[in-house]
């Protein structure tokens, strides 16, 4: 699969990157993509993208009206990586404190080599994940973000991944690093962006290393075309004391597949993973996360939910791990879905794998449709029927958006979600 | 002209005939009290009246204000100035109590082509009528009656009705579960909405309402019709005798 892309696959840069690339173009060929026969894949088929010849994506014209219409592409600080490759005209980089290192990864591996090498691959995992050994069969540029102990950034970081093309489908393999120092602090906002209707492939890999005492809150805001495939991996480290949130937005794409996966390795650390996803039509959104307490004392609070019309379909898989050492966890997990069709099916699984005795784990799942009574009780009150059912689908969403605390941010996605919902909904009353 | 005109209803629950056949009169500035025991009717004329999806009307009809609020959907009789209040209030989990009311105040306003509130005047208006039920700011703030007590709930509702000062309000044993103090305070609630251009029904189990929301007119609804009517003083014979004299009464018909 891909075996012509794969022989004309990025070449140079240092020798350890070099090595890299071909570990994973060996173990992509190894592994392939997964099937529905490996555990991890059962209810997500992802054999529609291996159906389509992705050249690899290039050059594009009109890269700065691609990022029209996207929530929050304003922002002050901004990285756009277009097909991989960091551009350097959309980016803006003023207004950042002198000592942090942000913008074109493969800048970073000549100017901060020791640093890329010392973190990058270290999570990302090309031994036993198909698409991540594609995506760093092909490494060679994207974000980077070095916060160095001690400092921290107020404004918000803006990663935005455009992937498109002039002819024909593509696919892009965007990648991120992101090393917060002891006692640093930043806040990193991914988007994934390309073109309406536009049919291509973005198979993105991240890894964030949280220092001691550091915090890092992570955005993901996936707005691919409807007719795109996504495949997201991020990778999360935690040491001492550190903070971490993610909070991801599942607004687009045709086969999407989120993976999460923190691994809380330094006694007291917290983590956050909030998730909030919308589908219509034939789309599939999975979304898999894993929090691996390997340390005693640490927190993790997820919530995921997902809002699905038309024959819409979810995977949700949580697992969360407790090691032996990991004393005074306390995990909770909660996953909701709200079904507004009949035809619409949710998948849902939590996986707790304790081997400590003095731990607190919870979680909860509940799917379901709108409550009838309440929405009589909306309209008993004078609104109509579709005022009451927006009124309680934005109460449902609103437990994540709040989470947003870029204001600007929360806003965008606010509007741009509950657009495209009034839309779905205005095609779903259409038909009934 | 009347308020309301309810003749010869008929309303089915789950394939089940429950009212059999309820005549109803009732003028601007009256209140009446439904009384009657348990599965005689009482609450399924409330929700009938107010347009619940789960009771089907079979036979009959009720005119509101000359016109037929059978046809009418259960938000559009509300615009109208139907209002009910509930006997379990729904609990809606992240939806703000004030922006809730602030949001079907205005739906009421602009069927009515008045202009929208805005947030000064919402507020100037809610906390004038949040005295009288002693609703605090927490209230509001807090998702509509999640984690209220079943007194804070009834409140709430007779707060939702100050605000929306409806032309006819019906209390669905608005009583029910109700210690003295909270009592009092929904009838003060009650009674000072009370004029001559509103009327209200009220459905209740017990006399012990209409102590303090002294009714015009006082009707025992059995077995899905309403077997006798009187006025406030039928409330007290019904305290004293129960309803076991009604029920022979028709039982040998």
């Amino acid at each position: 699969m891909f075996a012509n892309a794969l022989e004309k696959r990025p070449q140079g840069g240092p020798r350890w990157l070099d090595d890299l690339r071909s570990r994973g173009a060996a173990r992509f060929a190894a592994l392939g993509i997964p099937t529905v026969r490996d555990e991890e894949w059962r209810f997500t088929n992802v054999s529609p993208i291996a159906a389509i010849d992705f050249k690899p994506a290039g050059q594009i014209s009109g890269t700065a009206a691609r990022l029209d219409g996207f929530a929050y592409t304003d922002a002050p600080v901004r990285l756009v990586v277009v097909n991989g490759r960091f551009d350097t005209t959309l980016s803006r980089l003023k207004g950042l404190p002198a000592g942090v290192h942000v913008g074109s990864l493969a800048d970073a591996l000549t100017d901060y080599a020791d640093i890329v090498q010392r973190y990058f691959g270290q999570l990302a995992d090309v031994n036993t994940r198909g698409f991540t050994a594609l995506n760093t069969a092909f490494v060679q540029d994207g974000a980077f973000v070095h916060v160095p102990d001690g400092l921290a950034i107020e404004a918000p970081i803006h990663v935005i991944f455009v992937t498109g093309s002039d002819d024909g489908p593509v696919m892009a393999h965007p990648r991120t690093l992101i090393v917060a120092g002891a006692g640093s602090q930043v806040t990193v906002i991914e988007s994934y962006v390309g073109g309406p209707g536009e049919t291509y492939f973005s198979n993105a890999v991240s890894e964030v290393f949280v220092g001691e005492n550091a915090g890092v809150d992570h955005y993901k805001i996936q707005e691919e075309s409807l007719d795109a495939f996504h495949i997201g991996a991020l990778h999360v480290h935690t040491s001492r004391s550190a903070r971490f949130s993610s909070h991801s937005f599942a607004l687009g794409g045709r086969i999407v597949r989120n993976d999460a996966h923190a691994i809380l390795d330094g006694e007291g650390g917290d983590c956050t993973l909030n998730g909030l996803y919308l589908a219509d039509r034939e789309r599939l959104i999975d979304n898999h996360t894993a929090i691996d307490h390997a340390k005693p004392h640490c927190g993790s609070h997820e919530v995921y939910k997902g809002i699905l019309g038309g024959s819409a379909r979810a995977v949700f898989n949580g697992k969360i791990i407790v090691r032996q050492d990991a004393q005074k966890t306390d995990a909770k997990q909660t996953n909701r879905a709200l079904l507004l069709t009949d035809g619409a099916t949710i998948n849902t699984k939590p996986q707790l794998e304790i081997f400590a005795d003095d731990v607190k784990c919870t979680h909860g799942a509940a799917i379901g449709q709108l409550d009838d009574e309440a929405i009589f009780y909306l309209r008993a009150r004078g609104m109509t029927f579709a005022e009451a059912r927006d009124m309680l689908i934005h109460a449902f969403a609103a437990q994540v958006l709040d989470g947003v605390a870029v204001e600007p941010l929360r806003a965008a996605l606010e509007t741009e979600l509950f657009d495209q919902l009034a839309k779905d909904l205005a095609e779903a009353d259409a038909k009934s | 002209m009347s308020m309301l005109d309810v003749k010869n209803l008929h309303v089915a629950a789950e394939g089940k005939e429950i009212l059999k056949g309820l005549d109803l009169h009732v003028n601007p500035g009256e209140v009446h009290a439904i009384m009657g025991p348990n599965g005689s009717g009482k609450s399924t004329l409330a929700r009938a009246l107010s347009g619940h999806p789960h009771y089907a009307v079979t036979g009959g009809e009720v005119l509101f204000e000359g016109k037929d609020l059978l046809a009418m959907d259960p938000d559009e009789r509300a615009r109208e100035g139907v209002f009910m209040a509930f006997q379990y209030p729904v609990e809606i989990a992240g939806v703000n109590n004030a922006n809730f009311l602030k949001a079907a105040l205005n739906a009421k306003r602009k069927h009515f082509g008045l202009p929208e509130l805005d947030a000064m005047e919402f507020m100037q208006l809610v906390q004038e009528k949040s005295k009288l039920l002693e609703i605090d700011s927490s209230m509001l703030k807090r998702a509509v009656n999640e984690g209220f007590s079943g007194g804070e709930k009834k409140r709430n509702e007779i707060f939702h009705m100050a605000l929306l000062e409806p032309k006819l309000a019906i209390l669905d044993e608005t009583d029910s579960g109700l210690d003295i103090d909270a009592l009092q305070l929904v009838a003060a609630g009650v009674n000072a909405m009370r004029s001559p251009d509103r009327a209200f029904i009220v459905v209740t189990h017990y006399q012990r309402l209409l102590t303090y929301i002294v009714p015009d007119f006082v009707h025992v609804l059995s077995g899905g019709k309403i077997v006798k009517s009187g006025g406030k003083e039928l409330a007290l014979e019904l305290e004293a005798k129960g309803y076991g004299w009604i029920e022979p009464a028709l039982a040998g018909r």
